[in-house]
């Protein structure tokens, strides 16, 4: 393939890497209002009354804003296709405030100064209530985060906002507590991962202003333009056609930006007012106040015979989905769908769950997307159980795991039609050294050096739901417009569907320009989530220069005076081999602007009824200093099948990336709060991400398979990368001290405090 | 209160206010490509040069550059062409968010250093934090600038 599986270069890298003017705020009409909100100090209040009065007399204040002013009929800010599984459990401005940091009043002025001035005027009365803070109080608790009647849930997930609950569920195949009673070791343990931070460089931000057709436009750093149009119009009563969202270049999604987070703000003032406004979340607020990764405890029952075969898999979660249930019941799914399935050949399997609403910031949809959450626990357990099988934890692994060809009971009986994990886990076991450094060496100077190793997978796209569209048109001098609303936030869709389209088209990469993401001028998109992109619009794409390349046929054909089905698409041109003739794509065209009637443009939409899990493993090897509990990274080793690679250095650079993430949360991103509700690490001096000395080396290859459903064979990549960090680190650390850590972080003072204590006993 | 700047070469003299952080007269002159990532000085997004010197923008007042020379990614646009072109190459460059930052402090340190170790390039950008990359792709990128500037020539 020519296009396919090339390491190009992204089409907007130089224009990144030089420093234009591409983000939100670099493109923001100069003149706009200045948009901030007013967040609440308690984590469960009513707001008795608001004094606007003195705020509103700040020289440069256009308004000020409270409960009382904004719409009362709730929605979601999940970013997800109607009707949507999340609750809608939110007002823009609500008199209840359910965690600090909750919004109580917006204001807007024509500056900075003058808007944090009236900010420090206004005078809120709270009646402060008791707060949920421990999520294990919180289902059928005394204190409700929603007792509100006008709560609802649009679908069955088992929602109860009087039981603080907002999704609950249990399947079962198979009898499991029969076969566990019957396995010969069972291990048991309780895995709890904290809601970290997405810590995306460039924080939340929007700007609104409208346009010549009274129009409300919404410029945003946006994953999903189609659906932050739906919450918008939700939110403000408004019909949807009054509404436009684009998106410019994005500092970084990982799913924070799945959520409408800043956008509900400006929207409003705009709509309002009728002025530009913007509003850019400080960092403080981003780590305060958006959509991190859901808390969740997993417990996990895992059983084996002697000689090491997985027989039945126990997985309870309880997910904190905080004050609001933005993705509470879906990312609770995958902790248990994206972990079982791993071991597909177990006899019997249970999966259950609870999510709950506590007096917290609310979570949203980071990377893996419970699918992190639930690999830890369940890859941790197998690791322990390798250990009391005096088992190789490779060849526990190379037992059970699931192969291609395999149905996988627990991943809603699809088939691995495609699985490359023998050969990603055979080769990262190599890449690391396994046979000679497993488990542990004493280097004999208080340090150890260790290794650890994990599986993961994630899906592609969610089967049945996500909709994924291009449109291609072809212009005079045979250049291509490819429009998509999947939107490119730094993984580079727009270069790789461009590389789809050349592939399908037989041109250069560069003979296609890309535009998107507008919910006016682009085709229908979910949005770029759920590892969605390359699986599902990749197809669109592919679709969609088909369907093209028959209207150029077709055009040829009135050209040529040749009968359309004589006629071969051939690159720069169309050719007639029985006559020998052929017509430039230029001359077509040029054709096509004079005296045409077939339009040069193809729309396509693809939905897929699977969902095709990339798969890999991931080992890594330490040296954990015992007295003060520092690990460093020596080397990480990864392999990942996303079935094609379609643009390797890309895919690379996104395993790196990944990994590094799913690191930083393993050993040091730590979410504390105080026993007010008020949390501790709202800034980067607190919230410490990891730096390019704390990686140690990172070694990426890919196994390849081909997924006969995806474009060119490809699966997906974007989240599955930050899901074997944990487990590995929890892995070797426990090779290093015999001490299994199931909480995040795992930090070098628990390490530390946990090998003193060890030996104090011995 | 009034100062005077040399941003990029031009002379600029402004009418600010006295608590004005340096990021903001930057961008306020068109500098667009100086990011705040995190304004606690701990991200590097918004790194200048005050007098040929790399600076956290966003921790320096204006007023304390007041007869400086102040270079923003927009006045070394050769430089980054050619040293990003090696970050392009690698897709290390992601989202781009840091990329400015990051790439004002590379090209400090290739002046100071023009052959760095691997080690080296750690420690000297430890401070520019990339939140997509996993700053693999970033050392590759510059493993090859410089092989590039040993050889004349790219491989």
């Amino acid at each position: 393939m020519k296009a396919v599986g090339q390491p190009i270069r992204k089409k907007d890298a130089m224009a990144l890497v030089t420093g234009k003017p591409v983000f939100m705020d670099d493109l923001a009409p100069k003149d706009c209002l200045i948009v901030k909100v007013l967040r609440s100090p308690h984590a469960n209040a009513i707001v008795k009354s608001v004094k606007t009065d003195v705020a509103k007399r700040v020289p440069g204040i256009e308004d000020v804003y409270t409960w009382e002013d904004v719409p009362q009929e709730r929605f979601t800010t999940a970013g997800q296709t109607y009707p949507e599984f999340s609750p809608y459990d939110r007002l823009i401005l609500d008199r209840h405030v359910r965690y600090v940091g909750d919004p109580v009043a917006i204001v807007a002025g024509e500056n900075e100064a003058c808007v944090d001035k009236a900010l420090k005027m206004l005078k809120v009365e709270y009646e402060v209530l008791p707060a949920v803070l421990d999520f294990h109080m919180a289902k059928d608790g005394d204190v409700l985060v929603h007792p509100e009647d006008n709560w609802k849930a649009l679908c069955k997930v088992g929602a109860d906002n009087k039981r603080n609950l907002c999704a609950s569920d249990s399947t079962e195949d198979g009898d499991v507590d029969a076969v566990l009673a019957d396995c010969d070791e069972v291990v048991e343990g309780t895995y709890h991962v904290r809601a970290a931070q997405q810590a995306m460089m460039e924080t939340f931000r929007t700007t609104c202003f409208m346009d010549a057709y009274g129009r409300l436009n919404i410029l945003s750093s946006t994953q999903i333009v189609y659906h932050v149009r739906r919450i918008i119009s939700n939110a403000l009563g408004i019909p949807k056609s009054r509404i436009r969202v684009s998106k410019p270049r994005i500092g970084g999604g990982f799913g924070a930006k799945q959520s409408v987070v800043a956008e509900l703000f400006p929207a409003f003032v705009t709509w309002k007012t009728g002025k530009a406004s913007k509003m850019i979340f400080t960092r403080e607020e981003s780590q305060i106040a958006s959509s991190p990764r859901h808390e969740m405890e997993v417990h996990v029952r895992l059983g084996a015979s002697r000689e090491g075969k997985i027989r039945a898999i126990d997985v309870y979660t309880l997910s904190n989905t905080g004050a609001y249930g933005d993705h509470g019941p879906t990312t609770v799914g995958l902790s248990g769908h994206k972990s079982i399935p791993l071991y597909s050949s177990a006899e019997a399997h249970r999966f259950a769950y609870d999510v709950v609403y506590t007096n917290h910031m609310a979570a949203g949809a980071y990377r893996g997307y419970g699918a992190t959450q639930g690999i830890f626990a369940v890859e941790s357990a197998v690791n322990e159980m390798a250990q009391r099988l005096h088992m190789d934890p490779v060849e526990i692994r190379l037992k059970n795991m699931v192969r291609e060809g395999d149905v996988m009971p627990a991943y809603y009986g699809e088939t691995a039609k495609s699985c490359a994990l023998d050969r990603c886990l055979e080769r990262t076991a190599e890449l690391i050294g396994w046979k000679d450094k497993y488990p542990y060496k004493d280097m004999g100077n208080g340090k150890v050096r260790s290794v650890g190793i994990a599986m993961a997978m994630q899906g592609s796209g969610i089967s049945g739901v996500d909709v994924g569209s291009a449109t291609i048109k072809m212009n005079d001098d045979g250049f291509y417009t490819l429009m998509i609303a999947a939107a490119d936030m730094g993984t580079g869709c727009d270069t790789i569907l461009a590389q789809m389209a050349a592939e399908c088209l037989d041109c250069p990469v560069g003979n296609i320009e890309v535009l998107g993401a507008d919910t006016d001028s682009s085709p229908y998109d979910s949005g770029s989530y759920a590892s969605s992109t390359t699986y599902v619009t990749g197809k669109a794409v592919e679709k969609a220069c088909q369907k093209l390349i028959a209207r150029i046929l077709e055009i040829a054909s009135g050209m040529l005076d040749a009968p359309v089905e004589e006629l071969e698409f051939a690159s720069d041109r169309v050719e007639w081999p029985k006559a020998r003739k052929s017509v430039s794509l230029i001359d077509i065209g040029t054709k096509s602007m004079c005296g045409n009637g077939c339009a040069l443009e193809a729309t396509e939409s693809n939905s897929s009824p699977t969902s095709p899990p990339p798969f890999m493993a991931g080992a890594v090897e330490i040296e954990l200093d015992k007295e003060t509990g520092h690990v460093e990274i020596l080397d990480y080793k990864a392999v990942v099948d996303c079935g094609t690679v379609v643009n390797p250095n890309l895919a690379r650079v996104q395993t790196e990336g990944g990994l590094v993430q799913g690191i930083g949360m393993t050993l040091y991103e730590n979410i504390q709060y105080n026993d007010k509700g008020t949390m501790l690490n709202n800034s980067f001096m607190q919230y410490k991400i990891p730096s390019r000395r704390d990686m140690g080396n990172i070694q990426v290859e890919f196994e390849s398979s081909f997924e006969p459903t995806g474009p060119f064979g490809a699966k997906s990549i974007g989240e599955i990368v930050i899901n074997t960090p944990a487990p590995a680190l929890a892995h070797a650390i426990a090779n290093a001290t015999g001490i299994w850590f199931k909480e995040l972080p795992i930090t070098s003072e628990q390490i530390a405090m946990g090998v003193f204590e060890k030996e104090d006993i011995k | 209160m009034k100062v005077k700047i040399l941003l990029n070469g031009t002379m600029r003299e402004a009418e600010i206010s006295s608590d004005q952080l340096l990021i903001d007269f930057v961008r306020d002159h068109g500098c667009y490509s100086v990011k705040r990532g995190c304004e606690t000085s701990n991200c590097g997004l918004c790194t200048v040069f005050v007098d040929d010197k790399p600076v956290l923008s966003c921790s320096m007042l204006t007023a304390r550059v007041d007869g400086c020379k102040v270079d923003t990614l927009e006045g070394l646009q050769e430089e980054a062409k050619e040293f990003g072109a090696f970050v392009a190459d690698q897709g290390a460059e992601q989202c781009g968010f840091c990329n400015p930052g990051m790439i004002m402090n590379a090209i400090a340190m290739f002046r100071e250093n023009p052959e760095p170790t691997r080690e080296e390039i750690k420690a000297y950008l430890a401070g520019n934090l990339c939140r997509c990359s996993g700053y693999e792709g970033q050392l590759r990128a510059m493993e090859a600038f410089i092989e590039y500037r040993k050889k004349g020539e790219r491989s």
